[in-house]
């Protein structure tokens, strides 16, 4: 590492292009953010104008709407409602090919074709997000092939907010607005030019033959306060001093019973979430019974097969499937896997049909309130 | 075995025909080339949309479209019933009552006399029922019209001897999957998608549209408070956030599935603020 | 038994098996003997008392069963099926010769090691007692490494006693005692009257040396075990086996979790003093 000028370069908005076309020299399939029906979507795109220039999303509890502001900002949206989470655990992910055989059956392994794909425009929470989720599906007991083949194969330019939204409360969680880990290489937008780092050796090397003059002292200083000035803009927080413990200690708290008169159950928290992670096996014979496809689709603790268990259902009411969530996010994933399951991305908040706020149901269960006397005798010390 | 032995133990289908538009039978025939695996797999002995060569019961599979609006009908089920061993639903009439059980709330004697210039000669209930408020049905698949792929699923479970299962989970679990923008978040309009049945492949929202609710309530009938699907509070946004006046709410629930509960009690909720 | 493709391991592929006898247990019961199809497979696998695979059937799904053979003949494999879904319900229809899947073995089983030299308490309530019965035979074939065994198992009419011959064949063993109860019992019945946990009163344990091992209903477990810690028994000498929805055995489609736990890889025997606080919770 030498200096800071010498680590960061600097490219203007006007050479963009540049970028995307270094990536497809490299053999990428360049994805960034486009606007589509309202939001952006990760699509591919070619051209610098197929990211949405000028565009700026206001986001609020239950709404998302874009609008045009008329400025050369390229990352002007946030986010839309897809984090990184479907590039390497697809929504929709065949398993195995399974056919009748003499002896039964024989079964072929589907992996997904291993394709090189550079996402631009991700955000420290996405970043976030992906590692809660490489930790879940690489570094556990079991590594799932199918989402390390989908892994492998991502460059991450990651995209440092200057804008807060008031849904995002990442300052809080520590996973933002800056990005600190998990990118090729990480920009700060700041007025018609890039403040550009590597932060891996693939990223260095792309970096490099870019040929960039190095950034001044005065843009670095610039692109931190911007981001600094984001972080302290934020009107969302949540607080996880006392967690796992004291949400476990609210199993009983008349809150769940008031959130679940709104909740619709609908399961878009959950597919918005960049860790949520449950999925569901499909079987898929053919008519002549002779193949089956074995097929791994985004489940949710919503769904009604969740808590299925031989003629019951261990969570039959909104109820249940709610704090099931909640609890799961905010505290058991801290027992799991050594950190909160929530990245303080906002999308549930956004994506919440009926709005429910997660900033706000959490202090709400944790202070005080009306907990049954059965609640009181179940819950001990662990 | 002989090939005719082959042909002999293949299982019956019938489909047979009550009061509804025929597109269910239309999304048979639409299959096209599982059409004729399904030929092989079973003896459609019995499906006068599609062949006039029919052959008489009893079936091993029915496949009913339509609901119940005469007398006659009401009576026909019986024998319909007593011929088959599974009799499956096909679509939101025969389901659930579909768009013409909006007659339910209305009366039926006065559209006689508007429609017709010698109403004496039409002779229909009042109501427009499901088959299953006639006979036991062994298997219901929602729809207007159904989706094929659910179709072809549940004849291949059933000619394989293995119970037919469906998911009841909403339509935004497979919104969320397919990557739609929510229509009702980003523009506002009130999408029915949270509180109905998946199966339809979100195909309304993937072309930026709201849901209609045309796979009815998801998980099925609500058997009590506190259970999805939870009408109550989504009217309730549709009415504070979205602008709705109560007479739009009441007809977002009052639809093709209008008459099954809790899309009905929500109607008839919001029907009594109008 | 793990499918190797390049240099990863895909612990969804699922392997053929044959099913070499089928032994009807009970009406609607019943334990398939598999042999692993493939040589290679068969050889390399290995599992311990108390885990379970998930067993396949062909067009229809998985189903995660335990494996109730001796883990030290893990050519053979044992799973006792109980026709409750659509895929025991299709489970039930294969006759000897026919294929099943194989993916496994998954989970934490019983602690037979920990309890060698100990007096094992079998506690057990209605149908759900296949899972011990595999320990049992464990012990049973290794009789002089363990101490005094007593077996208690409670079904709510005679009609759901399963295994009566295995019970009686345990019963004459030394140095054992097997009691029974039924809450709902018709004319015939000779044993207690009652629920499990009564049976406590009966027996005489030693709490320094015994280990319990529980199977059956989660209100037999949390009404049960306080008895016996009220008898001396500490909460961390009694292991429980639990039951949640699975479906991929390996602790990543997230359905079998109880509190901070996934069954499926940190049980599906767990030590109670672990879980005490999650039985019983609403929704866990």
């Amino acid at each position: 590492m030498g200096t800071a000028s010498e680590t960061h370069a600097v490219l203007p908005t006007t050479d963009f292009q540049r970028l995307l076309e270094a990536l497809s020299m490299k053999g990428y399939r360049v994805v960034g953010p486009t606007v589509r029906e309202g939001s952006v979507v990760w699509e591919t795109i070619r051209q610098v104008s197929d990211l949405p220039i000028g565009w700026r999303d206001q986001q609020e509890p239950g709404r998302y709407r874009l609008e045009h502001t008329g400025s050369n900002d390229i990352f002007g949206v946030v986010h839309g409602p897809q984090s990184l989470k479907p590039f390497a655990f697809a929504p929709r992910e065949p398993l195995l090919q399974i056919e009748r055989s003499k002896n039964g059956f024989t079964t072929s392994s589907t992996f997904p074709q291993s394709e090189k794909v550079a996402v631009i425009g991700a955000r420290a929470c996405d970043l976030a997000g992906l590692a809660v989720q490489d930790r879940i599906f690489l570094e556990d007991a079991y590594r799932d092939p199918y989402y390390a083949a989908r892994r492998e194969g991502l460059f991450l330019v990651a995209v440092n907010c200057t804008r807060s939204l008031t849904t995002c409360f990442c300052a809080s969680m520590e996973t933002g607005p800056r990005v600190s880990r998990g990118f090729d290489l990480a920009l700060t937008e700041v007025d018609d030019s890039f403040l550009v780092e590597a932060g891996s050796e693939a990223g260095r090397d792309l970096l490099s033959g870019l040929s960039l003059p190095p950034a001044s002292e005065d843009l670095i200083g610039e692109a931190g306060s911007r981001i600094e000035a984001c972080a302290r803009n934020q009107v969302r927080r949540l607080d996880l001093a006392r967690l796992p413990q004291a949400l476990y200690e609210a199993h009983e708290h008349a809150r769940w019973d008031e959130v679940a008169g709104r909740c619709l159950a609908c399961t878009n928290c959950t597919m918005v979430c960049p860790t949520c992670f449950c999925h569901t096996i499909e079987e898929t014979p053919d008519l002549s019974h002779q193949q089956s496809t074995h097929v791994r689709l985004w489940d949710s603790c919503f769904s009604q097969q969740h808590g299925y268990i031989h003629g019951k259902n261990i969570r039959p009411t909104i109820k249940d499937r709610y704090r099931m969530w909640l609890t799961h996010k905010l505290a058991s994933w801290i027992d799991q896997f050594g950190t909160s399951g929530c990245v303080g991305c906002g999308r549930c908040i956004t994506w919440c049909p009926v709005g429910i706020d997660l900033t706000e149901e959490l202090p709400a269960l944790l202070t005080s309130g009306v907990q049954s006397s059965i609640a009181n005798q179940q819950v001990g010390d662990p | 075995m002989s090939e005719s032995e082959a042909q002999r133990q293949r299982p019956r289908l019938a489909v047979v025909k009550f009061a509804s538009c025929d597109g269910c039978q239309l999304s048979i025939l639409n299959l096209e080339e599982d059409l004729l695996a399904i030929g092989q797999a079973l003896d459609i002995a019995y499906f006068p949309e599609a062949s006039s060569d029919m052959k008489p019961g009893p079936y091993d599979i029915t496949l009913v479209e339509g609901s119940i609006t005469t007398a006659e009908d009401a009576h026909r089920i019986l024998a319909v019933r007593q011929e088959t061993k599974a009799l499956i639903t096909i679509g939101a009439c025969a389901t659930a009552g579909g768009i013409q059980a909006l007659r339910n709330w209305a009366d039926v004697e006065s559209f006689k006399q508007t429609v017709y210039p010698s109403p004496e000669y039409i002779q229909s209930l009042s109501t427009s029922t499901p088959i299953s408020e006639h006979v036991h049905v062994d298997f219901e698949l929602w729809g207007c019209p159904i989706d094929k792929h659910q179709l072809l699923r549940v004849i291949t479970d059933l000619v394989i001897g293995v119970q037919p299962r469906l998911p009841g989970d909403s339509v935004c679990l497979e919104c969320k999957r397919r990557g739609n923008v929510c229509v009702l978040v980003a523009k506002g309009i009130p999408c029915l998608g949270p509180v109905t049945r998946t199966g339809c492949g979100a195909i309304c929202p993937g072309m930026g549209r709201d849901c209609y609710g045309c796979f009815g309530p998801c998980e099925g009938e609500r058997k009590g408070p506190g259970l999805p699907p939870n009408t109550d509070s989504l009217a309730t946004r549709f009415h504070q956030e979205l602008q709705l006046i109560p007479v739009e709410v009441v007809r977002r629930f009052r639809g093709i599935n209008g008459s099954v509960s809790p899309f009905r009690t929500e109607s008839e909720i919001w029907e009594k603020k109008t | 038994m793990m499918a190797k493709v390049g240099s990863m391991i895909n612990p969804y592929v699922i392997h053929p098996a044959t099913i070499l006898e089928k032994i009807r247990e009970a009406e609607d019961i019943n334990t398939y003997r598999l042999q692993l199809v493939e040589e290679g497979t068969r050889q390399l696998f290995r599992f311990q008392a108390g885990q379970f695979n998930m067993v396949y059937q062909f067009g229809v799904g998985e189903v995660a069963i335990s494996i109730v053979s001796d883990p030290d003949e893990p050519q053979i494999l044992d799973h006792t099926i109980r026709t409750v879904g659509r895929v025991t319900k299709a489970i039930a229809d294969l006759q000897p010769g026919e294929a099943l899947g194989i993916r496994g073995p998954f989970g934490e089983g019983w602690p037979l090691e920990e309890a060698k030299g100990r007096n094992v308490l079998i506690v057990t309530g209605g149908l759900g007692c296949a899972p011990v019965v595999g320990a049992i035979e464990y012990i049973f074939r290794r009789r002089a490494q363990y101490g005094s065994i007593k077996i208690l198992h409670g079904v709510k009419t005679p009609h759901d006693l399963l295994y009566r011959e295995r019970f009686d064949h345990w019963r004459r063993a030394p140095d054992t005692e097997v009691l029974l109860t039924s809450d709902q019992p018709d004319k015939t019945w000779r044993y207690h009257i009652g629920v499990v946990t009564e049976l406590f009163e009966g027996v005489t344990i030693d709490p320094a040396k015994t280990i319990v091992l529980m199977c059956g209903p989660e209100i037999m477990m949390r009404l049960g075990v306080p008895i016996l810690m009220r008898r001396g028994i500490p909460a961390t000498a009694v292991y429980v086996s639990l039951e949640r929805h699975m479906e991929c055995g390996i602790g990543l489609c997230g359905h079998c979790q109880m509190g901070p736990y996934f069954l499926c890889k940190d049980g599906p025997v767990m030590r109670y003093d672990r879980v005490e606080q999650w039985l019983g919770r609403t929704g866990v």
